[in-house]
Parts: structure tokens; C-alpha cells; sequence
């Protein structure tokens, strides 16, 4: 089972339902007992980083999401939910996430032609490097996925699997041992999306 | 590189896609779900539902309709029509919805952008304007392209944007349903004076008119259209590889 955190943030309804659709059971929730009994974990997210941060911390869940990752069990965060996993943000003021990855979070407007609108919005292709991530097992280079950013992770050389073209290369997606994270939206990016979740289900040994 | 959206618009009304001429004499299309899972299955990039019920009864078929396509189909939804409180924004996105598109309760309450942007955030904000030329101005109308709001467009788009609004929808109501054309002119007015995306709607009849649109404004982001979808007139995905073959980038 999937235990995508609900912890106030955003819109859990799509995820649900597109771990449904590649038959995976999955549940929003915020009951520990129910995240420390599922086999991965999804930390969603959109909005304020500033916001998120402190649910997280009031909430509790964010230590149990650390907890969890020092368990082996692969986890993923989504769009905010994968800035959460940085050291710190630099989104209006500067806030500390939950260190799982080494590196920050910082404006776009910092790297792309100030000619480029903000956010980041629409279709954009990703690119692997030198070698695909099984996450990434059933796409191919040049696949596209739905962004919807205008922060993006950075000084994370080492966990970078994918970036996206907009002007300059962004962080795309990351991993560190068994915790990933997506700065676009898999249940919002068609069959490709579907098939990065397919992926995460079976890291580990699907069981 | 970021690419150039392609995006079907279903008017819902009373459970079904119907799709209005010039806003008026609408004939029945499809069903909802059915014309969503077709389109997001050839290429569509995203779907915008506008929900031109008038009861509160069909407020609620719409709804489970939403739920129903959103647990099926896994590309953006943008929702719009009747949205007017922010418990109308927590309404359809509870449902599945991405994006909550404001039109006429905007103009009734232009404070509706603001909080609205504040709560769900800037991108899920989608500001939707009916646009028509009066005396040689650019003039807003309300209530589905019937009411001349006697207010300057260009100035009202700005006004959006400022308070928060993450995309603008611009539908002009000169070309709509006339099939010659995006309205180029007034398009490239708006892309003038705000940074945020912009989705032309209005006027479509053919593939041409989609190379026309991106290459003549390269500041439009997404072409949008509906009955030239639903009728078959065009097939997205032969109007992508039209746009590939015009070096407009697009995803197939």
C-alpha cells in the first residue's frame, strides 16, 4: 500500500486515483500508524514552501517522513513535496526542509533569461544523462511531464536524475538511496507519468 | 524546452458537452467523460471543462462528472463556470480540478483573484476574460460574452494579474465560432502588457490558424478550441505534427 501524506497541502485527489488506475492501493492520509504500515510513501505538495515546512513540523510528519526514510522505504516527494526534502529554501526568506538530499531550494529567476515567464508552467522534456534511473525504466530520453514551479533544487549535483530545459537546466527529478523526488507532476503528466509511478511501486520488490 | 499546449474546451451543460456558435444555439456533443478520455488518449495537453449549468441541480451532476473524469484521466483539468466564492474554488477542486478559471465572479468581485491566489496559490488561479472591440476599444463582458461590463480590457487583465492570477484565458468574442482565425490583434495587445501564460481561445477553423497563432505570437502559450475537436474538423494529434513541421515545439 501507498501512503500518500495528507498534511493539508494541496489537492491529494489525482494521486489517489493514479495509483488506482495502475492498480496499486493507495490512501491520503495523515494517521502515523497507517504511513509506518505502508510498503512506500509519497510526500505531496503545492504552495508555500514556508507554509509546508511548518504543517510538516507541527503535524509531526515530517520527522516520521525521516524516520521512515532511514527505514530503507522508498519514498517519494512531489513538486513542493520534493523541495521539502532539501536542506533549506530560499522562498521567501530562507526555511529549512527535512535534509534528506544535500541541497537548496532557490527562485528560477536566478538562472533562466529574464525573458522566460514565471513559473515554469506547461509540458517540458526530460533529459537523463549518462545513465537512467530505474525510475525512469519504462520512458525514454525526451519523454515529456507537467511542470508547475518557480523555485527548483539546486547544489544537489549528486542526486540529480533528470533536469528540463527552460532557458537553463533544472533539477528535474533526484534520488538519494531509496528517497526520489519529482519536481514535476507524474499524476498530472499522462501515461509517461503513470509509468514513473509503476516504477516507484516496483523499487524494492513490488509487494 | 517548454512546449506550446494544445487544449480541448468542453462547455458541460446538464451532464453533456454542448458547444454554443457564438455563444448561442448550442447542440449537444458528448458525453464528458467519454470526449476527455479520447482527448487526453491523442494528445490533448490538457482539458478545460466550463460548466454553463444554471441549476443547482445540474451544479451537482456537474461535480460528480468532474470526479468522474479526474479519477480517469491523468492530465491537467482546469475548471470553470459559476465560480463566484472560494467555497466554489474548494468545490471543484476537492473533485480533481488543477486550476479554477473565474470570469464573471471576478468582475463582480475582483477580491475573489486575490484570496483566491492566496489560498490555492498563484498557478491555480486561471483568469478567464470575454473580450469584444466597442468603438474601437478592447471592452470585458460578463455572463458569457451577453453583458458589455463597459470596462477596458487591457486594464482589467493587468488588474488581474497583479492580484495573483497565474494564467490568462483570452477568448475573443469577435472571432468566436467564426472559424478564421485566433484574433491575432488582440492577443498581441494582451501579450504586450502581462508575463504570466496566455491561452487563445476563439476563432480556430483549421490547422493554419494554429501555425498563424505561435508563429506570429510567440508569447501565446496554448491554443484553445473546442468545436473543431469535438466535430473532428481537426485531430490533435495531426495538428502537433503540423506544428513539428512548422518548428513549433509541441509534445507527442
Amino acid at each position: 500500500m501507498v501512503a500518500i501524506i495528507d498534511y493539508g497541502v494541496g489537492n491529494l485527489f489525482s494521486l489517489v486515483s493514479s495509483f488506482r488506475a495502475i492498480g496499486k492501493e493507495a490512501t491520503a492520509t495523515s494517521d502515523p500508524e497507517v504511513i509506518r504500515s505502508a510498503d512506500r510513501i509519497i510526500l505531496p505538495g503545492v504552495g508555500a514552501f514556508e507554509d509546508a515546512a511548518k504543517k510538516l513540523s507541527l503535524s509531526g510528519l515530517g520527522e516520521l517522513v525521516v524516520e521512515m526514510a532511514a527505514t530503507g522505504k522508498p519514498i517519494m516527494g512531489i513538486c513542493l513535496g520534493m523541495q521539502l526534502l532539501f536542506e533549506r529554501s530560499f522562498e521567501y526568506g530562507e526555511h529549512l526542509g527535512l535534509a534528506l538530499i544535500p541541497g537548496e531550494v532557490r527562485s528560477i529567476k536566478e538562472v533562466i533569461p529574464n525573458d522566460y515567464k514565471v513559473p515554469h508552467i506547461g509540458w517540458n522534456a526530460l533529459h537523463f544523462g549518462k545513465e537512467k534511473n530505474e525510475l525512469f525504466k519504462y520512458l525514454s530520453e525526451g519523454d515529456f511531464v507537467y511542470f508547475v514551479h518557480s523555485f527548483y533544487a539546486t547544489k544537489c549535483e549528486n542526486s540529480v536524475i533528470a533536469e528540463a530545459e527552460y532557458g537553463a537546466m533544472l533539477t528535474a527529478a533526484v534520488a538519494k538511496n531509496n528517497v526520489y523526488g519529482c519536481q514535476f507532476h507524474p499524476e498530472k503528466s499522462g501515461e509517461v507519468g503513470l509509468n514513473i509511478l509503476r516504477a516507484f511501486c516496483e523499487i524494492g520488490g513490488s509487494k | 524546452m517548454i512546449t506550446k499546449r494544445i487544449i480541448p474546451c468542453l462547455d458541460v451543460k446538464d451532464g453533456r458537452v454542448v458547444k454554443g456558435v457564438n455563444f448561442m444555439g448550442l447542440s449537444d456533443v458528448s458525453s464528458p467523460v467519454t470526449l476527455g478520455k479520447y482527448y487526453s488518449d491523442n494528445g490533448a495537453d490538457e482539458l478545460v471543462f466550463y460548466d454553463i449549468t444554471a441549476s443547482s441541480e445540474g451544479r451537482a451532476l456537474f461535480t460528480d462528472i468532474l470526479k468522474e473524469v479526474a479519477s480517469t484521466i491523468f492530465i491537467p483539468l482546469t475548471v470553470g463556470g459559476g465560480i463566484n466564492t472560494l467555497d466554489d474554488f474548494d468545490r471543484v477542486l476537492k473533485c480533481g480540478a488543477d486550476k479554477v478559471s473565474v470570469n464573471s465572479g471576478a468582475i463582480r468581485n475582483p477580491g475573489l483573484i486575490y484570496e483566491a491566489a492566496k489560498r490555492y496559490g498563484d498557478q491555480c488561479v486561471v483568469l478567464s476574460v470575454d473580450v469584444k472591440r466597442v468603438e474601437g476599444a478592447f471592452r470585458v463582458f460578463a455572463k458569457g460574452g451577453r453583458v458589455d461590463t463597459g470596462m477596458d480590457a487591457l486594464e482589467w487583465i493587468k488588474r488581474g494579474v497583479d492580484s495573483g492570477a497565474g494564467e490568462i484565458v483570452l477568448n475573443s468574442i469577435d472571432t468566436d465560432g467564426v472559424k478564421r482565425g485566433f484574433d491575432i490583434e488582440m492577443l498581441d495587445a494582451v501579450s504586450k502588457i502581462v508575463s504570466v501564460p496566455i491561452i487563445a481561445s476563439g476563432g480556430a477553423g483549421s490547422m493554419a490558424d494554429f501555425v498563424e497563432l505561435f508563429n506570429k505570437l510567440p508569447k501565446v502559450d496554448a491554443g484553445l478550441a473546442a468545436s473543431i475537436f469535438h466535430f473532428g474538423e481537426v485531430k490533435i494529434n495531426d495538428l502537433k505534427k503540423t506544428l513539428i513541421k512548422n518548428s513549433i515545439p509541441v509534445r507527442i
